[in-house]
Order: structure tokens, then C-alpha cells, then sequence
């Protein structure tokens, strides 16, 4: 059987089995819908979550950008899990106990105001929808690349489906497939890892083989000296050595921590459980499920970088491995032929005056048109020729995007046909299932907190369920709008803004709505306020307005800004509160209610 | 909104389950900064003269070691918790018994 085949039986199956599940479990009432009627068990619960966190870019991207970086890779294995921590003994069961279904439905009751509700809906539509629009464009290239069809219908595809199953079956039926998608996405991930370690380390625990012996080119050297030896031969910098200076390692760990702590789409997931034991029984779960896969991204990063340079570089491109001129047609990797001898050659910005490394000038590779003359489409050795201009300044030859460590891993470990098609399937169901819970909070967002509690007041429980349903169908639209147009280096960049707002916003407010009773009103809002302003300008300013001109603040980059704009949140908040009078005495029986963990028995009632 | 359990919040504020529940939370957090930030980050150079396996101890913590930890602070945070919601009387058992 050939390759698409086998996609197609993976992809079939899994299909099936996800739309079966939501078609199963269709929610009829609002609870149902937000909070899956509040009885799902910590185990399914914590495989759902793990789903929904791992996202189409964290799955095919994160191993790729630690083989890229290193040692600094950490900061987003350490920020996301150890986020995590903060967001499961910091948050969620006092907001459990709380017992309403959306974030927002908090930060209003705490700081008694509607401004206050106001601002969180505002904050929880621009993380989601910043997320769900790099989900959309994943689901896009994943369909596009299996089945040669465009992005614009793969993207619609992928619209269709998530829109079938989140849209229809909210909570209930989202939290079911996720549990489907978990499974698919750990086996997806692990297996190949489990190979490339067998060939490279003769381990077959990945985690160990990190740890252990280089065994494949004859004699057995550590691992880790093997690749700081490789990246040092070609003029990168050793693998384990960090290229950030501490404080700045420090803030951008920190940054994504909070962030992550304060990312609503991932809060609400424990409203979907019985009571705060449960909840922290499925924390417990939902982070051993997480750590499977992160524990074995360092690895397989490594491995493949290791594997990708060993086999390419140095080899002469008739001689290269097929994979390779496969990646190139659907430009993925380029090679550019600088020398004209005929050999890949690979090096970093140490081999290089101008410290640049980039064998052609601009980010991405652009191609000539399909219909152009042969010469300007394939070189002189077979090779596919690039648009893009040659960039003279170094001698390196070779370009991969970070997506490849994962993607690529199969073939160039040499597996079998249906461990690839397996991959697919998981990156498919990486990005299906955050994007189902990304809109469930939207749509959530803005029939709940804006529509029912802002606008209308007197809304009844169908039409809530109703408004929801169609606010998901305009924010899929939305952000299928822009997966298929997309605003590409911006994404990238939103990203960051998505946490740093989410660190300085969420988080801090949300904390002190849980641990002070002085808070009031006006103090969460001027903290709110100030955080986010400060956030937002210095990272508009340093991403979008500024190119490389003025240097950064203490050195810090706008990705670890959110930690300083947290703090100012903070100070913000308990200096106006100290000035302005003590919040009601009902509010002040809420905090101390929350903290009781007994009772916590339904969720999402109003 | 349900007020059903006043009497039990009233006594839980002033009661030590709130300040034993604190100490746990700080504990934990201690060991959370000290895994990652402390391991991973501040004391990486020094911690790299050790190896575990073959890698220098402080790259493994910032990569491996610090995620397995975090597990392990979950593990401890829920049955710690248990423990003292048992102590107290807000878990679910000792509440069935009370209806008894």
C-alpha cells in the first residue's frame, strides 16, 4: 500500500471515531453544554485537558525549536508545565468552588462591576481568537500537505468539523474526543521517538537515550557531547550552552508560566468535574498525561538534529536521502547550491563574518511560478530552484523550517508507511482539539458573559445555548478567514502578546481575587488596566514598531515582558485599594467561602 | 448562588485548615521555584559539574528534571490535600457521615 493509503485508513478511523463520540454525547442544556453537566471523571478529564493543551504548533513545533535552540528550549518546556503547577494549586479549585462556568463570571462577582466583566471578556476573546487562528492555518497545511488539495479548502475542512462537534456538542461532546485525540497524539508522538532512539542511542526509552550513549557511528560517545561536537563543527553554538542572559531566560519562563496560569481556555476544563478533590485528582492526571509528550520533545529534538545534520550534510544531493527531495517539493526544506559543487553543505552563524546563516534572504523560501521555463525550476543536479534571492553573506547551503524534527522523523529513521500516516493523524487531532476548546471559551464568552450577563439580562436557557452556537460559527469564520489569509509573521508575534496579556491580566487579577479580601473594585480594574497597557505598549512597540533600533528594557525580551507587567498589576492594584474603601461584606463571604473546599457541588448554575 | 453551608464557612476562616492549607501551598510553591527557576535557570552553571547518565545535571533539569518534579508536586499537592480536607471534615466521606 502507498503512503496516501495509508493516510487515508489513519485519518478515516480517527474521523470516524471523533464524530461517532460528539454524535454520542450531544449536549441539551446550557450545563451540559459549558461544563458537560460537571460528572466527568478525573481520568477522562485530565486526557481531555492534555488535548486540549497540546496545540497543533506545540505538537509539530516544539521539538524543532529546542533542536534549534538548545539549551534555551527549556524556557518552554519548563513555562508550560510548570504553569501548570501555578494554574492547579494557585487557581482552580478555589475557582471550582466558586462554581460558575466562565472566567470572566469571577473576575465580575469579585470586583462586584460590570467594567471588570467587561475587560475579562475582552481579554479572554483576544487570547482565544489569537490561538485559534494558528490552529486553523495548522489544520490547513496538514490537509493541504495530505491530500495535494489547497490551504483554502483544508482550512475549510478543518472548519467544518470542529464547527460540527464543538459547535454541536459543546462541552460534552468536546471533552469525549478529546480523550479520543489524546490517545492518538501521545501514540503519534512517542512511537517514532521510541525508533529514532533505538537507531541512534540503542535505547529504547528516548528519556534514557538523552541521557546515554551515541551508539550509532561505531564507537559510543555521550549524547549530549555528540551534539555540542556537531553544532560546534558547523558554527552553532554548543547545545547545551545558553545564548540568553539569565534574567532574560528567567522572564520569559516566567511570562509563560503566569500566562499559562492565566489562560481561560484551560480553567474552565476543571469546571467539568464532580467536586475540588476531583479537580485536583484530574490536575494530577492531565499533567502526567502532559509530561508524556514533553518529556519526550527535548529527545526527540536531539535525535533528529542529530540525525537531519549526519545525514545531509556533507552528502552530495543526487546521494541524499528521498525524504529530502520530498520535503522540498512541498517546501519545507530548501537547498540552495552556493558553490555549484553539487554537495549539501550546512553551517551556522559562527562560519560566517555577518554572524548569518540563512542561504537565501527573507524568513520562508518563495519558488518561481509552476508554469516557468525548466531552468529556472530545477537546477542543475535535480534540485528545486528558489525565487528567493541568494543570500552571499555565508556559506550555508541548507534551510528546514522547525516542523520538520517531527514530521520528518519517520522517514529519516527509516519507519514504516503506517507510523507516518499515524503522525498525520496526530498532528490532525492536535489541532482539532484546541481549536474545539478555544472555541467553546469563545462562543462561551460571548453568549454567556457578553450577551446574558452585560446585554441581556432576561435571556433563557435556549437561547443562550443558541447565541453560543452561533457566536462559535462567526469566530470560526473569523478565524478560518484568517487561516486561509494568514497575517503570517504576525502570528508568530501574537503569540507572545496572547501570553504576555494573559500573565499580566488574568493572572494577577484572578490571584488576588482568590487570596485578598482588601482587593475592591477599583483596585482590580486600575491594576487590570495598568498591566495590560504597559504589556501591550512595550510589546506593540519592540514587535511591530520598532525594528532593531532602541535597546530593550534591563534587556528583557517582549516575550518575558508580561512578568513586569504582572508586577505592576499588582502594585497597582494594592496601592488603589489601600486608598479606597474595603469591598462589601457579601463579597468578602464569597473569598472566604471559596476557600472551603466542601460544597463545591454544581457548577455553572446561575 | 447557594448559601447552604454558612455555618461551615464561618467556622473553616478562623479555624487552622486554612492556615495548614496555606503552609502546604507554600511548601509546594518553595519546591516549584527551586526545581525550575532555582535548578533550571539560576544555579544551571553550578549544577552542570554533576552528570546524570551522561548529561550535565543542570541542562537535564532545565529539560527533563524540573517537568517530572512538577508531576510529583501534583501528586503531593492532591493527597496532602485530602489528607487535610479529611482532617477537617470537608471531604466527601466524612460529610455522608454527618447526614447519618
Amino acid at each position: 500500500m502507498d503512503q496516501d493509503t495509508w493516510n487515508f485508513i489513519f485519518i478515516g478511523i480517527t474521523f470516524a471515531i471523533y464524530i461517532f463520540i460528539a454524535v454520542r454525547s450531544r449536549a441539551s442544556s446550557t450545563k451540559e453544554y459549558y461544563t458537560a453537566g460537571g460528572g466527568v471523571s478525573p481520568l477522562a478529564n485530565g486526557m481531555a485537558t492534555a488535548a486540549d493543551w497540546m496545540s497543533a504548533a506545540t505538537f509539530i513545533s516544539m521539538a524543532g525549536l529546542i533542536a534549534a535552540k538548545g539549551y534555551d528550549g527549556a524556557q518552554y518546556l519548563m513555562g508550560w508545565t510548570g504553569g501548570f503547577v501555578l494554574l492547579t494549586i494557585l487557581m482552580v479549585p478555589y475557582l471550582r468552588k466558586f462554581g460558575k462556568a466562565t472566567v470572566p463570571d469571577f473576575v465580575g462577582d469579585r470586583y462586584y462591576s460590570k467594567t471588570a466583566r467587561g475587560v475579562a471578556v475582552i481579554c479572554a476573546i483576544f487570547i482565544c481568537m489569537t490561538y485559534i487562528m494558528g490552529q486553523m492555518n495548522g489544520v490547513g497545511v496538514v490537509f493541504s500537505q495530505l491530500f495535494g488539495i489547497s490551504i483554502t479548502k483544508g482550512v475549510l475542512i478543518g472548519a467544518t468539523i470542529v464547527f460540527f462537534y464543538a459547535g454541536l456538542g459543546g462541552m460534552k461532546g468536546i471533552t469525549y474526543t478529546q480523550v479520543a485525540q489524546y490517545c492518538v497524539m501521545a501514540l503519534a508522538y512517542t512511537i517514532p521517538a521510541i525508533f529514532i532512539a533505538i537507531v541512534l542511542t540503542n535505547n529504547f526509552i528516548p528519556q534514557l537515550g538523552l541521557i546515554g550513549h551515541y551508539t550509532s557511528g561505531g564507537e559510543a560517545v555521550p549524547f549530549l557531547e555528540k551534539i555540542n561536537n556537531i553544532n560546534e563543527s558547523i558554527g552553532f553554538s554548543e547545545y547545551t550552552a545558553s545564548k540568553l542572559t539569565k534574567l532574560n531566560m528567567f522572564c520569559i519562563t516566567a511570562a509563560l508560566m503566569c500566562g499559562t496560569a492565566g489562560l481561560p481556555h484551560v480553567i474552565v476544563r476543571f469546571f467539568t468535574v464532580k467536586d475540588v478533590k476531583a479537580v485536583r485528582k484530574s490536575a494530577c492526571w492531565t499533567l502526567g498525561f502532559i509530561a508524556v509528550i514533553y518529556l519526550t520533545a527535548p529527545a526527540i529534538g536531539a535525535f533528529s538534529r542529530v540525525n537531519l545534520i549526519d545525514k545531509l550534510n556533507d552528502t552530495s544531493y543526487k546521494d541524499a536521502p528521498t525524504w529530502f527531495k520530498d520535503f522540498e517539493k512541498t517546501g519545507q526544506m530548501a537547498w540552495v547550491d552556493k558553490n555549484n559543487d553539487g554537495v549539501i553543505q550546512y553551517f551556522g552563524p559562527g562560519k560566517s563574518k555577518e554572524k548569518t546563516s540563512s542561504p537565501f534572504i527573507g524568513k520562508k523560501p518563495t519558488y518561481p511560478p509552476s508554469d516557468s521555463p525548466e531552468s529556472l525550476l530545477i537546477g542543475a543536479n535535480g534540485e528545486r530552484l528558489l525565487a528567493s534571492k541568494t543570500d552571499p553573506t555565508n556559506p550555508n547551503e541548507l534551510w528546514f523550517g522547525a516542523d520538520i524534527m517531527v514530521i520528518a522523523n519517520p522517514q529519516m529513521a527509516g519507519l514504516p508507511k503506517w507510523v507516518i500516516a499515524l503522525l498525520m493523524a496526530g498532528c490532525i487531532a492536535a489541532a482539532l482539539s484546541t481549536a474545539a476548546g478555544l472555541l467553546l471559551v469563545l462562543s462561551t464568552a460571548i453568549s454567556h458573559d457578553l450577551m446574558k450577563n452585560i446585554i441581556k439580562p432576561d435571556l433563557s436557557d435556549k437561547d443562550e445555548v443558541r447565541y453560543a452556537r452561533i457566536a462559535s460559527f462567526v469566530a470560526l469564520s473569523i478565524a478560518a478567514w484568517f487561516g486561509i489569509n494568514p497575517p503570517s509573521a504576525f502570528i508568530a508575534k501574537t503569540v507572545a502578546f496572547a501570553f504576555g496579556l494573559a500573565a499580566s491580566s488574568f493572572f494577577p487579577t484572578l490571584l488576588m481575587g482568590i487570596f485578598s479580601k482588601r482587593v475592591n473594585k477599583e483596585g482590580g480594574i486600575a491594576g487590570m488596566v495598568a498591566g495590560i497597557t504597559f504589556t501591550s505598549a512595550y510589546i506593540i512597540y519592540y514587535q511591530f514598531l520598532n525594528d532593531s533600533g532602541t535597546p530593550l528594557l534591563f534587556g528583557i525580551s517582549p516575550e518575558g515582558i508580561g512578568v513586569i507587567g504582572m508586577l505592576i498589576n499588582f502594585i497597582m492594584a494594592f496601592t488603589v485599594s489601600a486608598f479606597t474603601p474595603a469591598p462589601p461584606e457579601d463579597v468578602q463571604r464569597m473569598v472566604r467561602r471559596i476557600h472551603n473546599p466542601s460544597g463545591a457541588g454544581e457548577a455553572s448554575d446561575h | 448562588m447557594n448559601d447552604l453551608d454558612t455555618s461551615q464557612d464561618n467556622n473553616e476562616t478562623s479555624g487552622g485548615y486554612r492556615k495548614s492549607s496555606l503552609r502546604i501551598l507554600f511548601s509546594l510553591l518553595f519546591i516549584w521555584f527551586f526545581v525550575s527557576f532555582g535548578c533550571g535557570v539560576l544555579f544551571r552553571d553550578w549544577l552542570d559539574q554533576y552528570t546524570i547518565g551522561t548529561a550535565p545535571l543542570g541542562f537535564w533539569m532545565a529539560q527533563q528534571g524540573s517537568i517530572i518534579c512538577f508531576v510529583l508536586i501534583l501528586i503531593a499537592y492532591a493527597v496532602l490535600m485530602g489528607k487535610l480536607d479529611e482532617k477537617y471534615g470537608y471531604s466527601e466521606k466524612s460529610k455522608q457521615k454527618e447526614t447519618k
